[in-house]
């Protein structure tokens, strides 16, 4: 299978003031297409710098990497912009959804940056949110849907420009325990039936076995890394 | 693309209405302000310059000129030679005359049954009308049909009234000069005195063709009087009616005039100079508060790129570039600025056709001066916008997404 992310040696550090902070001392990774990955780790272990790294929003301090075999973590501002739009879909522990904006216009957000036309915005969204199962709710707001909807509007924002790689941080932070077992589904669902290649933070053990496998961070290096068979 | 950020920029404002709105009001008030002070300076010139024009200051005085006979030299009007033809040229032939009118002047014994009494009688045409600026009372004024068959009417002024009729309707009543009969057709409207205290109204006018062929028997004319287009063009044409008069009269390059021109321009000049300098004072005043509309548009932009820091976060993580986060920052900023200048603009030719009808102040708003602060206030949104969106685009995503 082909490769989505290989990371090699990748470091990053902080500074604050005059003290330099390790967040990440040489993480060595390759994710394949496909697959379903729980990145776990205690706050403070690194996994949410990675996260942001492989999210083309911070840049390493050094080490190299790559999504789909071309080198991004050196690229400018706006090629990380395009790559964002174009490759990466994300999903909030917070929803980060537009308020006061209808659950489809949050998903037509993406394709507002990339020159499509409104009728094909529309039509794409519209599909993507019956997708994750909320045909009956285009024209709701942020304000009208459950912690849950609001997080399907937010994948299927994540999903409308066919990203080659869709990281969630901490998607289900925010939800009770039934509805997270929900979103974990739909994540299985989208994984299994779309193929989807799926990066997903959690603390909780319980999310994780959602996923098929298991990445263990601790102060900055990765102590585990197990699949299910 | 732009289309939507258009969208996109109108609906964050819709947001936020009341804001909105109180943040154009300082451009509404600046622009209006700049064109309602622009408008009752240019209203102002435009009185004092109408009233520099009724004194006469764009008229001039074409006379004969002097001979010079073996060093002797006779006054002003010693040679005759103006007539009729020069008048008619004048006002043909250059551009920037207005009118022209022939004028002989001389005073006359007028009798109307028993009584009678001495005054000024002007042999003139129909122009001396609008060149004096002077309104007929009752009756007519003398046409061009009464020039070319040097009939025997006049126009008489108020005083020759009073003197001669008292109370009585003078219209269609018959004074004689040196024995001529004629039928008087107008009575001009009262002008007072010049302010060398001559009485303007104690006067009659006549056709100047009858006043050559009947009462001074002679075929020149004494004078043209010539008023200009405009106060400013007095020195124009004054150097065209030199030129066509010496081209006229066959005069050599190195020979003197034949005729003399007067005019009183440069009170009329300083006068408008004045009302010119009061117009530029009330416009900088006015675009100070067009300057001040601008920097409350950056403040609320500011606290709005604050506010809207989360927004900002999403937008570019799901692929807004630094640019089109700018974009859409600034064209709320111009929006805003261009929409405060469109209300603005309604407001201040509004409130100055306001000052027109309630207070009779003679406004006028000048077109140019509306698009030219139009235009300044759309400057003034990218120029105060530029700031706020700059400062946007440069948020960084992972803390804008992580602000609360």
């Amino acid at each position: 299978m082909s490769e989505v992310i290989r990371v090699q040696d990748l470091h990053k550090t902080y500074r604050m003031g005059d003290v330099e902070v390790p967040a990440l001392r040489g993480i060595n990774l390759s994710i394949d297409h496909g697959e379903f990955v729980a990145v776990m780790g205690s706050s403070g272990s690194g996994k949410s710098t990675f996260m942001n790294i492989l999210g083309c929003l911070d840049r390493p301090t050094s080490g190299k990497y790559y999504l789909e075999g071309e080198e991004v973590g050196s690229l400018s501002r706006d090629e990380w912009a395009h790559i964002r739009n174009k490759r990466i879909g994300f999903v909030f522990q917070g929803f980060n959804l537009l308020s006061r904006t209808t659950a489809l216009e949050n998903v037509e957000l993406p394709m507002m940056y990339n020159g499509f036309a409104g009728k094909q915005r529309h039509d794409r969204a519209a599909e993507v949110l019956s997708l994750v199962g909320l045909e009956q709710r285009f024209d709701h707001k942020p304000n009208q849907l459950s912690g849950g909807q609001q997080q399907r509007v937010a994948i299927a924002r994540a999903l409308v420009n066919q990203p080659s790689l869709l990281l969630a941080d901490e998607p289900t932070g925010n939800l009770d325990s039934a509805t997270s077992a929900e979103i974990m589904t739909l994540f299985q669902r989208l994984n299994a039936e779309q193929n989807i290649t799926i990066v997903l933070v959690t603390h909780e053990p319980d999310i994780a076995t959602f996923a098929r496998r298991r990445i263990v961070f601790r102060d900055g290096v990765i102590v585990s890394d197990d699949k299910k068979v | 693309m732009w289309l939507m950020t258009f969208r996109i920029a109108l609906r964050a404002l819709a947001r936020n209405k009341l804001r909105a709105f109180l943040t154009m009001l300082g451009i509404i008030i600046g622009v209006g302000a700049v064109i309602a002070m622009v408008a009752i300076g240019e209203g102002a010139k435009a009185t004092i310059r109408a009233q520099i024009a009724s004194l006469g200051t764009n008229v001039l005085i074409v006379l004969p000129g002097t001979a010079s006979q073996g060093g002797v030299r006779t006054g002003s009007g010693g040679v005759n030679t103006l007539v009729d033809g020069d008048a008619k040229a004048i006002t043909q032939e250059i551009s920037a005359v207005a009118f022209a009118s022939p004028a002989l002047r001389r005073p006359e014994q007028v009798v109307a049954g028993n009584l009678n009494w001495s005054t000024l009688t002007q042999g003139v045409a129909p122009e001396f009308q609008q060149i004096r600026e002077w309104q007929v009372a009752e009756g007519r004024f003398l046409h061009e049909g009464d020039m070319e068959s040097a009939a025997k009417v006049a126009v008489v002024g108020q005083t020759v009234v009073d003197r001669l009729f008292g109370n009585d309707d003078p219209i269609d009543a018959v004074i004689r000069i040196r024995n001529i009969p004629f039928r008087i057709v107008g009575v001009l409207a009262p002008k007072g005195q010049t302010s060398q205290g001559t009485d303007q109204d104690d006067t009659i006018l006549i056709p100047y063709t009858t006043m050559q062929k009947r009462l001074m028997r002679i075929t020149w004319l004494q004078s043209i009087l010539v008023s200009a287009v405009s106060a400013e063009r007095v020195q124009e044409a004054q150097e065209q009616i030199t030129a066509l008069l010496r081209q006229r009269h066959r005069i050599g390059p190195d020979r003197e005039d034949d005729f003399m021109i007067r005019n009183l321009s440069d009170i009329a000049e300083a006068a408008s100079t004045s009302a010119g300098v009061m117009a530029v004072l009330l416009g900088s005043v006015a675009s100070i508060s067009l300057l001040v509309g601008g920097i409350g548009i950056m403040n609320i932009m500011l606290v709005s790129v604050t506010e809207r820091t989360r927004e900002i976060g999403i937008r570019m993580a799901v692929g807004a570039r630094s640019r089109d986060i700018m974009l859409q920052f600034l064209v709320e900023a111009v929006v805003m600025a261009a929409t405060g200048g469109g209300i603005g603009i309604m407001l201040g030719i509004g409130s100055s056709e306001l000052l027109k009808f309630w207070a009779h102040w003679p406004t006028l708003v000048n077109p140019t001066i509306v698009a030219v602060a139009f235009l300044f206030s759309g400057a003034v949104g990218v120029f105060f916008g530029f700031y706020p969106a700059k400062k946007a685009a440069g948020l960084d995503p992972i803390e804008a997404l992580r602000y609360e």
